[in-house]
């Protein structure tokens, strides 16, 4: 009993699992059939995640989400069908029935209430669309049945289709007899029924039309090439054909088929192709060999066979390439579920890993033992396969990310009755899981913001010559270590003074501070800033923009801003590939040791007593003519040892601000693993975690731009008490 | 309130601070390792010894010589890391004790511990479990989720705040 209600809870988890993949990808599929309303792969995509989310949510007694994903399920069968063409309703409406589907599974764990009367509401909308629509589709269709009289040979099977079933290509040759116009069948109709079947082409064979003067136009003279890539069986192929059985020759060969892999032979030759059809003796085809043309030319030529016959076997071959292309792809990117955590464990041996055979090759360093050393360079080379193997897996494309706010701009410029577009471009980048995730919200306030104060009304474009529609362009690439994220709109940009007034009146800066662009751009990312005149539901509340900035710092990563009034705002992220592994300086304060992110280090230079005197114990230098502060990391962390004659600065730059690190020395570069401190020390300032050495201690990583601001801070209050 | 506590018989651990015994529930200790080195966290106290690397996990050090009001634990050939696990917050963290040395495991029966006097003891009655008895000596037996709370803990806050 108690095993059978955790198989069922299980089966329960794996479905709200299974679920919102599903509803993920029923999103993306919906938004570009919205772009390309007939594209058959994406309405079989719709219809079979309704389809999935429906049987396995009665499986596991998610009987209201079957019942209601039933009906939506419905509608799309008619579009499948070819009854009901999409529209934007349809989408609009099923894109609402899918966030209803979440709502419904979400309800299920408490975690929030199901509006019923949204759910009919829903349903009736759709009930209506496709009832109308339906009938109109029907009635077109009786008339042209009734014109062509033709015995329909019955509905193209709908629930026969298992939606696994392996696709095969078939070759189909159908020659009607001379006599088939006589019996009144119309064999368009025929090869209509064929193309809901599957990917079909259908290539007409006029060969056997008669001259003008002894054409008949009574008797069928043209015969057809039919390649369809189906999942359904050859019966059903058959069936389309029941009626008209007795009067024309049907050849039904299968030509390529899933699970076949012959891919290694390479596809049918076209030669190959014509004598398989019987359109080519052997012999004929070996006499043309010998000459350098293609195949199909050199065929022509000779008055084999005429055009029309090796353009068919082109065709095939072609559609037959593609299949398998197609097939190749989605083999390549087949996958395995694993949770996140086995994932995240493996990362952390990994990372142990290292760390051994840091300390291995240390030890063999000093050992002098040439088959130790040896040992080691392998065990080395190995971990950093290892290594770099272990945070592939964690790398995923951002695409999935990027579809998300697709759904997001649409509804939001519905809702603001904005026009605007969003594009996207390097979809394919990779980054760490842990990235992605933390990467959602910032994205979520940027292109809110964009969308509400940066792109104007269609109005206010036009009036401006820009065109109507807005564009928001969301793109990603890899620079170096880290990744950059760009988000740009084509709105009105930043307006600079306003910012300023408006920090001013909100006592941010005082107004006669001196700012940069920079600095002033910088401003929106305060806490309590905004500068649209009204507070729509959408923004301006003042609370989004310094998340980013919070979350962006969270992530070791930066944001910089441009922007153009009148021409747009350029926000670009610039985050580190990983979080689990850094490249480090090793510094050296009286016997501890630090690691500085080499990520924000400039320089390393040298600091003597005489140019401590010179500046007359004020914490500044001089760099090459520049004047550079720096913090005694020996003052700030309260290390009570005599410093050395000559100290090191290591000079790091966090947001255009240069600040100086005073150490005794530097060691280093050093490959870091991160360590957490733990919660312990997570209120600690200026310390981000540990790492650790070769020697097996523990090493602390410094948080440089935290530093900065506490002893700015710090700093600040000093001042004005001396004040 | 400790004599309720502790109902049936309990291996302990016991060891050593100056020359006192004292003792931990044997289920809270992970395991004792060698006091090697130690890398101190600036702006902490001074009863926060650092963290040290276990197996690839960073754990916090705790001196609990300096953290009842005794001397610095000075590094000794006996001196040892007594790795417990503490729940902290609603979560187990992984933290080591200093202990000048480790004596032995013993067992307990419930009669042989009595509450901790409310006088004299010199020491935060709601660190101890209770006194346990063996032979002619005492022991102390600690709570060490007591001792680590987040109250105990929340040093960072005013540390911080210390320096602002």
């Amino acid at each position: 009993m108690n095993d059978e209600n955790d198989g069922l809870d299980a089966g329960r988890e794996a479905f709200k699992e299974e679920a919102a993949e599903l509803l993920a990808d029923l999103e993306t599929s919906l938004l570009e059939l919205e772009e390309h309303p007939t594209d058959e792969d994406l309405i079989g995509r719709v219809f079979r995640a309704m389809h999935t989310v429906k049987g396995s949510g009665a499986m596991f007694g998610f009987d209201d989400i079957a019942e209601f994903t039933h009906e939506v399920e419905t509608a799309f069968d008619l579009v499948r069908m070819g009854k009901l063409a999409v529209s934007k309703e349809l989408t609009n409406l099923t894109l609402r029935a899918r966030d209803q589907i979440r709502t419904m599974i979400e309800a299920s764990e408490g975690k929030a209430t199901v509006d019923h009367a949204a759910s009919k509401e829903i349903i009736d909308a759709l009930l209506l669309l496709t009832r109308g629509e339906s009938e109109q589709f029907e009635a077109e269709r009786e008339v042209e049945e009734e014109m062509a009289f033709a015995a329909e040979t019955g509905e193209a099977p709908k629930h026969a289709t298992k939606e696994k079933n392996l696709s095969v290509t078939y070759r189909i040759r159908l020659k009607p007899h001379a006599e088939l116009f006589i019996t009144g069948t119309n064999p368009v109709l025929l090869l209509n029924e064929l193309r809901q079947m599957g990917k079909c082409l259908v290539i007409a064979q006029t060969d056997g039309i008669a001259r003008l003067e002894e054409f008949n136009p009574e008797s069928c003279a043209t015969y057809w090439d039919i390649i369809l890539t189906t999942t359904q069986s050859v019966n059903a192929i058959k069936d389309v054909f029941i009626f008209v059985d007795d009067m024309c020759d049907l050849h039904i060969e299968i030509v390529d088929e899933e699970g076949e892999y012959d891919e290694a032979e390479g596809h049918m030759r076209l030669g190959e192709i014509l004598m398989a059809r019987g359109d080519v003796k052997i012999t004929e085809l070996k006499k043309v060999l010998g000459a350098q043309k293609k195949v199909g030319e050199i065929l022509i030529d000779a008055g084999i066979v005429d055009e029309s016959h090796v353009k068919s076997a082109l065709a095939e071959q072609q559609h037959i390439k593609e299949i398998r292309e197609q097939r190749q792809k989605a083999d390549s990117t087949a996958s395995i579920r694993v949770p996140s955590e086995r994932l995240d464990k493996l990362v952390d041996l990994v990372g142990e890993l290292v760390t051994v055979q840091a300390r291995l090759s240390q030890t063999a360093a000093e050992s002098d033992d040439g088959v130790i050393t040896s040992i080691a360079e392998e065990v080395e080379r190995l971990t950093w396969e290892l290594r770099d193997g272990t945070m592939s897996i964690r790398m995923l494309p951002i695409g999935t990310t990027f579809s998300k706010f697709k759904r997001l701009v649409r509804d939001l410029s519905i809702d603001l009755g904005k026009e605007i577009q969003m594009t996207t471009d390097g979809a394919e980048t990779e980054l760490d899981k842990t990235v992605i995730e933390k990467l959602n919200d910032p994205l979520v306030h940027i292109i809110r913001n964009s969308i509400d104060h940066g792109i104007e009304r269609p109005d206010v474009r036009e009036s401006a010559g820009k065109p109507k529609m807005g564009t928001v362009h969301l793109s990603a690439g890899h620079s170096g270590a880290s990744v950059l994220i760009k988000i740009e709109d084509d709105g009105a940009g930043l307006d600079k003074e306003r910012i300023l007034k408006k920090a001013i009146d909100n006592g941010i800066v005082s107004p006669d501070a001196e700012l940069s662009e920079k600095e002033i751009f910088a401003l929106i990312f305060e806490p309590g800033f905004s500068t649209a005149q009204t507070v729509t539901n959408v923004s301006g509340r003042g609370v989004g923009m310094d998340v980013v900035k919070k979350n962006i710092d969270a992530l070791r990563g930066v944001v910089d801003i441009k922007s153009k009034k009148g021409t747009g705002t350029t926000i670009t992220l610039r985050l580190p590939l990983t979080l689990a592994i850094i490249d480090g300086l090793l510094v050296k304060i009286a016997g501890e040791i630090f690691v500085i992110p080499l990520s924000v280090v400039e320089e390393c230079v040298e600091l003597t007593k005489q140019d401590i005197e010179r500046t007359h114990g004020r914490h500044v230098s001089n760099v090459r003519g520049a004047l550079i502060p720096y913090i005694r990391l020996r003052e700030h962390f309260d290390i009570d040892a005599e410093e050395p004659e000559m100290e090191q600065i290591v000079i790091t730059e966090v947001e255009d601000k240069k600040v100086g690190f005073v150490v005794d020395y530097v060691i280093g570069e050093h490959q870091t693993v991160i360590k957490t401190l733990g919660r312990i020390f997570k209120a600690i300032e200026g310390i981000s975690g540990a790492t650790i050495l070769g020697d097996g201690t523990v090493a602390l990583i410094l948080d440089i731009p935290r530093l900065v601001q506490t002893v700015e801070r710090h700093d600040a209050v000093a001042v004005d008490m001396a004040v | 309130m400790a004599a309720t506590a502790i109902s049936e018989a309990t291996q302990y651990l016991t060891f050593k601070l100056e020359d006192e015994i004292f003792a931990l529930d044997i289920s809270k200790v992970r395991e004792v390792l060698e006091f090697s080195s130690v890398t101190k966290v600036p702006r902490t106290p001074e009863f926060m010894r650092g963290v040290i690397n276990l197996r690839g996990s960073v754990v916090p050090v705790v001196d609990l010589r300096l953290k009842f009001g005794m001397t610095r634990t000075e590094k000794t050939v006996n001196t040892c890391v007594i790795i417990v696990e503490v729940s902290f917050e609603n979560e187990s963290i992984v933290l080591g004790a200093l202990a000048d040395s480790v004596q032995e495991v013993i067992e307990l029966e419930p009669e042989k511990i009595e509450p901790a006097p409310s006088i004299g003891m010199q020491l935060r009655t709601d660190f101890i479990k209770g006194m346990g008895k063996r032979d002619e000596e005492f022991i102390i037996i600690l709570d060490i989720d007591k001792i680590f709370t987040a109250d105990e803990l929340a040093f960072a806050h005013e540390a911080t705040q210390a320096a602002a």
